[in-house]
């Protein structure tokens, strides 16, 4: 994957966000040197990049998080190292939003300054298995409500359907045609699949761009 | 295509209950539970029903008991703050024999305390809540699974006995993901003559009220009243056993603590330890009579809590002293570990000759 030098990753609540992040700062590392994850996650109070923090730190990724989370300050906080996003031209990030346009509110902070560099990418994961975006009308309006919450328009589209440990090959198969129909329907491309790294093997020769994920640890 | 979905807890209960047939829902916002009032504000509008966020907990409540007059099935979901800032509200549609579910997604405490899971509302779920004599029915889920059967149960069983229902889950549960059925068998409706539906001039008014002027007739209600809590404990306890048949230690808990203990059971029997666990689904009525069956045959009980040990005192009560019962615990939002669980397994086991 060419990587842009901000790549956001924004989508539904609970569509797999922060592991897609943090899989494409792995990624993103092995092709650059300055490399963070900047969690800018307003709404979820538990499971966060900050469970990851041994690991990021492991592979040298930096990572920008509210000093705040996976603590009991129950406030909507920002980091304030988040200016390095914008300001410090030599790194490179992936950006965790929030879920919904609740979460996408947090991004319009520094999407000015985002929107004026113009070197970024925008990614909406969508999961088919997730109840209020089944289908893919229910997903373009969640798609829009984010993009008029943080000012900014998705560039692609990641498929990151699933049902946890329950996820067979065919549910993956099941839900392409969804991913596509969103794609056609918006006129953005599906990017790619992604699927945990054990589903990786039976469905490689299936689906055209599919990437493996690491799961990242829960506590 | 599986005909599952993939659901935070906090979001199958919201479903869950829709499906149950519930339009009216009252709240106001905490962690750890927010998910519930988001996923309604969203969904309630498109169905024709009502999500008000209200302007505090007290005031939900209030409502609440407003929409259970007129026979509606209604519920609101806070977590532990809010649960007591409800009280009032609790004890007066108690008084008023109303049925409505009420979700507590627990955190530490007490105080504002903090928005980590917890388990530590155990004695203000299964003791009454408030002021005045009276029970909740509390049901304890341990799955997103049990999360949403539970919703549906809850309303069937508050509207069968005119009783509150309350659904005790905790942070964890209500955050975790995992796949859903929404695919219930839906109790038939329950018939509400009580209901405050206007007369239409075709029989007496229906009051519904927890006011008595004579000390005689609340009194009587009272007795009455827990006529009715007798058959809801003689019929609805509900728990799983889990590698019960041959125990020799006996684990209970409940919730969070259950999904660890099972961990810690499935390492210790690796071992060649004899360890099974008691889980209350119902907290009220609790399953005093299985652990008094297991207390029987096994040398003794451990008691797995997100607290600083409150269920323990109902097993302690169901087992007569029989044999030890013993804490194994974290509190303040923290959660026991496999590891902490199959220590007090393998203490249990060395000193635990009957």
């Amino acid at each position: 994957m060419k990587f842009k030098r901000i790549t956001i990753i924004s989508g539904h609540y609970g569509s797999g966000k922060t592991n897609i992040a943090l899989n494409l700062a792995s990624l993103l590392k092995k092709q650059q040197d300055n490399v963070a994850v900047a969690d800018i996650d307003i709404v979820n109070p538990y499971f966060r990049t900050k469970d990851s923090e041994e690991s990021l730190k492991e592979q040298g990724i930096r990572l920008i998080c509210s000093p705040y989370a996976n603590t009991n300050v129950d406030i909507p906080s920002l980091p304030q190292e988040i200016y390095s996003v914008t300001d410090d031209k030599s790194l490179y990030s992936i950006l965790d939003v929030g879920g919904d346009e609740r979460g996408a509110l947090a991004l319009g902070r520094i999407a000015p300054a985002i929107k004026e560099e113009n070197n970024y990418q925008m990614l909406y994961v969508v999961n088919m298995y997730r109840p209020l975006t089944q289908d893919a009308d229910s997903a373009i309006e969640v798609m829009r409500e984010i993009e008029y919450a943080c000012g900014l328009e998705f560039t692609g589209i990641v498929n990151n359907s699933n049902l946890g440990l329950e996820t067979t090959p065919d549910d993956v198969l099941d839900s392409l045609l969804y991913a596509g129909e969103i794609a056609k329907k918006t006129d953005i491309p599906l990017l790619f699949t992604t699927v945990d790294k054990s589903l990786f093997a039976p469905l490689k020769d299936k689906i055209s761009n599919l990437y493996p994920l690491e799961m990242q640890k829960k506590l | 295509m599986s005909d599952k979905v993939l659901m935070k807890g906090n979001e199958a209960i919201a479903e869950a209950a829709i499906i149950a047939g519930c339009r009216h829902y009252f709240g106001y916002p905490i962690t750890p539970q927010t998910e519930v009032a988001a996923y309604m504000a969203k969904r309630m509008p498109k169905i024709g029903g009502t999500f008000l966020q209200a302007e505090s907990e007290i005031a939900a409540i209030n409502m609440v008991y407003g929409v259970a007059s007129t026979g509606k099935r209604v519920m609101t979901s806070s977590s532990s703050p809010g649960i007591s800032l409800k009280g009032e509200g609790i004890s007066y549609l108690a008084g008023a024999d109303l049925p409505a579910l009420i979700v507590n997604v627990q955190r530490g405490g007490p105080g504002l305390g903090g928005i980590q899971p917890s388990q530590s509302d155990y004695f203000q779920a299964t003791k009454g809540g408030a002021h005045g004599d009276f029970h909740m029915i509390v049901l304890a889920p341990a799955s997103v699974q049990e999360m949403a059967e539970l919703t549906v149960k809850g309303f069937d069983l508050a509207d069968k006995y005119r009783m509150t229902t309350m659904l005790l889950a905790d942070g964890t549960m209500g955050q975790m993901m995992e796949p859903v059925s929404l695919d219930f068998d839906i109790a038939e409706t329950v018939e509400k003559p009580w209901a405050t539906t206007g007369t239409k001039m075709e029989r007496e008014h229906n009051i519904v009220n927890s006011l008595f002027l004579q000390p005689e007739a609340l009194e009587r209600t009272n007795f009455e009243r827990f006529e009715r809590y007798k058959v809801v404990e003689e019929n609805e306890v509900l728990y799983e056993e889990y590698m019960m048949d041959d125990a020799e230690i006996c684990i209970a808990a409940f919730g969070i603590a259950a999904r660890v203990s099972k961990n810690a059971i499935n390492e210790a029997r690796k071992q060649g330890i004899k360890v099974g666990l008691i889980r209350p689904i119902t907290l009220w009525p609790f399953p005093s009579a299985q652990f008094a069956k297991a207390a029987e045959r096994v040398s003794s009980i451990i008691s797995v809590e997100l607290s600083m040990g409150q269920m323990i005192e109902d097993v302690k009560l169901a087992v007569e002293g029989k044999v030890p019962v013993t804490l194994c615990n974290r509190a303040g939002g923290m959660i026991p570990s496999p590891e902490q669980v199959l220590e007090a397994i393998k203490a249990a086991n060395n000193g635990g000759d009957k």
